[in-house]
């Protein structure tokens, strides 16, 4: 599913170079669910939006669902971006002036489905999340919990093939947190790839795996899945 | 995806109501004065029968002085009127489909019937040819004009405006009815209906924008009656004019003189014609100037005669510079809200809008925006040119005719509309779909 190769991604400003990731490989097996962990500016938040596709990096290679990354124009990353990423931050990010079931349409409506089929995956979505009867309130009228559920939604509803949760928990209290986690074991199983980013050893350890992020590199990893093997071969060619 | 940019727009709108209006207030503003300068500017450089173009001409021939030029300004041009011989042996020409020597002047006409109730009036007069109604396509609401031969007679016809047909008969039709002047019966031929052309092309004696007269009659009262001008009489030969005979044989001139043609060949032909007469009276002692003879189609007589002037044109580039700096006002305001907002773009980013689509969204809000303040702008710009008109409410119709909102200020309000979204929003909008949405989500 995902298939990072000696990446890395630095930081530039006139004074200082900042090696956020160097020589980062990761690869995560469709329908797993991984936990990327790391004391603070461990280039945790860095591999999230690179894997995310929200930064570039500067050399390596990376497979995404078989698709090479690099070389992509903005207009093809953000549509890969919205056809098989999901994402859940940990402040929630939802948009303020929008209700519930507006803020889950956002990226249906970038995949310019009609509005027959976005009502539809928003209503279930909605229902797998245990929110379908506040479709219509406002963010600031639901709890952390509640928001970070919408979040949920928002990130499911296209049916992504890989979710990337950066601290989902963090804002939350601890029966909300394993609410939250429950539901993305959920999701889990129904074969949605996640991986986790925290800093929090007792979510990281509900993952299947668990991968240590130090100074930028990753001191865990584990050789590609057989499928992304060729293509990964021909993308560091 | 253009309806959710609209909605998404609109709801970004009236999020920040104070915000908003003052952005629209601004661009209505910019555009509301450019719409004034460019109404008033367009009134008055455009051409009222442009539709004739190419078929009406001015004559103009160069009989001036040879030491100097008829106009100092403008040497290369001839005087812009011929004298009365010149324009005599014009109008002999079987050349035009029609043509007309014409002058202005004054005139006090008695209804026949004082018991009625209508008064004498002092009136605006063209002593004109027949065909000036034809040529000019002047429209008739009774009636119609006269026989060419009536010019010659003359014969005593008139053709009233439909102002004087009030006045004088209440608005009835009039023709076969009698009005006096000097002592004789004038009889109604034709009433015309509104006829207010703008500028007033043929005859811009006393500025370009003076109204129509109040009556026609034929050209061959000038001499019956003695008649002078009341546009310009330029002269530049010492002469003797004690008489009116002398006055009408003198290199004073005072008539204005066109022709339709029809066809390049038969304006080929007039010119020839003129450049003919000319040189036979060059062999008598006149036209000790270089050829100069001319036939000038309306717009280029409107140009020639600087019927819009340079401040009308530096007060239309003077509204652009306001709109500009309204513009930029608008675009400072734009882009700090975009940029204040840049933490929901980073989420839409993430969620899959491409930079493309951010930029056109917000272009969008931009567009929305312009649109509101282009309506306002058309609001105040219709209350401004009713001050202006206001303002001149004393002058001629003509000046005043040409102040209010038309077709034409319409399609300008549109053009400036795009062209203020396209000014106000492009930068801010290109500035915020060139964000890192990865900086800004964590700002959320």
């Amino acid at each position: 599913m995902l298939a990072m190769r000696h990446i890395s991604k630095v930081f530039r400003t006139d004074l200082i170079e900042t090696h956020a990731l160097r020589d980062f490989s990761l690869g995560v097996d469709a329908g797993e669910f991984v936990a990327v962990t790391g004391p603070s500016g461990s280039g945790k938040t860095t591999f999230l939006n690179v894997a995310g596709l929200l930064e570039t990096f500067d050399t390596g290679a990376y497979l995404l669902d078989g698709v090479d990354i690099s070389g992509l124009s903005d207009d093809e990353r953000s549509r890969l971006r919205n056809e098989k990423i999901g994402f859940i931050f940990q402040s929630f990010n939802l948009i303020p002036d929008l209700d519930i079931f507006d803020n889950v349409d956002v990226p249906l409506r970038y995949r310019r489905m009609p509005a027959a089929e976005r009502r539809q995956r928003i209503d279930s979505a909605l229902d797998i999340v245990g929110l379908k009867s506040r479709a219509h309130h406002l963010p600031s009228q639901l709890s952390g919990g509640q928001q970070q559920r919408v979040a949920i939604a928002r990130a499911i509803a296209g049916d992504p093939k890989f979710l990337l949760a950066d601290e989902p928990t963090g804002n939350l209290d601890s029966l909300m947190a394993r609410q939250v986690m429950d539901l993305l074991e959920q999701i889990n199983e129904m074969g949605t790839t996640i991986v986790l980013v925290t800093h929090d050893p007792e979510l990281a350890r509900r993952a299947q795996r668990n991968v240590q992020v130090v100074d930028g590199q990753i001191s865990d990893y584990r050789p590609f899945a057989a499928q992304a093997a060729p293509a990964m071969a021909g993308a560091l060619a | 995806m253009l309806g959710y940019y609209v909605k998404l727009a609109a709801r970004s709108l009236r999020r920040n109501p104070g915000i908003t209006s003052l952005m629209v207030l601004a661009i209505a503003l910019g555009i509301s004065v450019c719409v004034m300068m460019l109404t008033v500017y367009h009134g008055m450089s455009s051409n009222p029968i442009w539709w004739k173009n190419d078929r009406l001409y001015a004559v103009t021939l160069d009989s001036w002085d040879v030491q100097e030029p008829a106009d100092d300004e403008h040497p290369d041009l001839p005087p812009w009127q011929l004298t009365y011989n010149d324009a005599a042996a014009v109008a002999a020409s079987t050349i035009p489909l029609h043509q007309v020597r014409m002058v202005k002047t004054t005139a006090v006409l008695v209804p026949e019937d004082v018991a009625a109730g209508a008064q004498p009036e002092r009136v605006m007069l063209r002593v004109t040819s027949a065909d000036f109604f034809t040529m000019f396509d002047t429209p008739f609401l009774y009636g119609g004009g006269w026989q060419a031969a009536a010019d010659a007679g003359p014969e005593p016809v008139i053709v009233l405006s439909r102002e004087m047909n009030e006045k004088f008969f209440a608005g009835e039709n009039s023709v076969g009815r009698i009005l006096r002047w000097n002592d004789r019966a004038f009889r109604v031929t034709g009433v015309l209906d509104d006829w207010h052309p703008s500028p007033k092309f043929y005859d811009l004696n006393n500025g370009g924008f003076d109204d129509p007269e109040d009556a026609y009659v034929p050209f061959g009262w000038i001499a019956a009656l003695e008649l002078r001008s009341m546009g310009n009489t330029n002269c530049w030969k010492p002469e003797s004019r004690n008489s009116y005979a002398d006055f009408l044989n003198s290199e004073c001139v005072w008539i204005q003189s066109w022709v339709e043609l029809p066809d390049a060949a038969a304006r080929a032909s007039m010119q020839a014609f003129l450049d003919a007469y000319v040189a036979d009276q060059r062999k008598a002692g006149r036209f000790a100037r270089p050829d100069n003879n001319r036939l000038t189609p309306v717009d280029q007589w409107l140009a020639d005669n600087r019927v819009v002037r340079d401040d009308n044109r530096l007060l239309v580039a003077l509204a652009f510079a306001f709109l500009a700096v309204c513009l930029l006002n608008t675009v400072g305001l734009l882009l700090a809200k975009f940029l204040g907002n840049a933490s929901v773009t980073g989420i839409r980013r993430a969620l899959g809008a491409s930079r493309r689509q951010v930029f056109l969204q917000h272009l969008t809000e931009a567009g929305l925006l312009a649109a509101a303040g282009a309506l306002g702008g058309l609001v105040l710009a219709a209350l401004g040119l009713l001050g202006l008109r206001a303002l001149y409410a004393t002058g001629s119709a003509g000046f005043r005719n040409i102040m209010h909102v038309d077709g034409w200020s319409l399609v300008m309000t549109v053009m400036l509309a795009v062209f203020a979204a396209l000014a106000a929003g492009l930068y801010p909008a290109w500035r915020v779909g060139r964000l890192a949405p990865a900086v800004y989500l964590k700002t959320q």
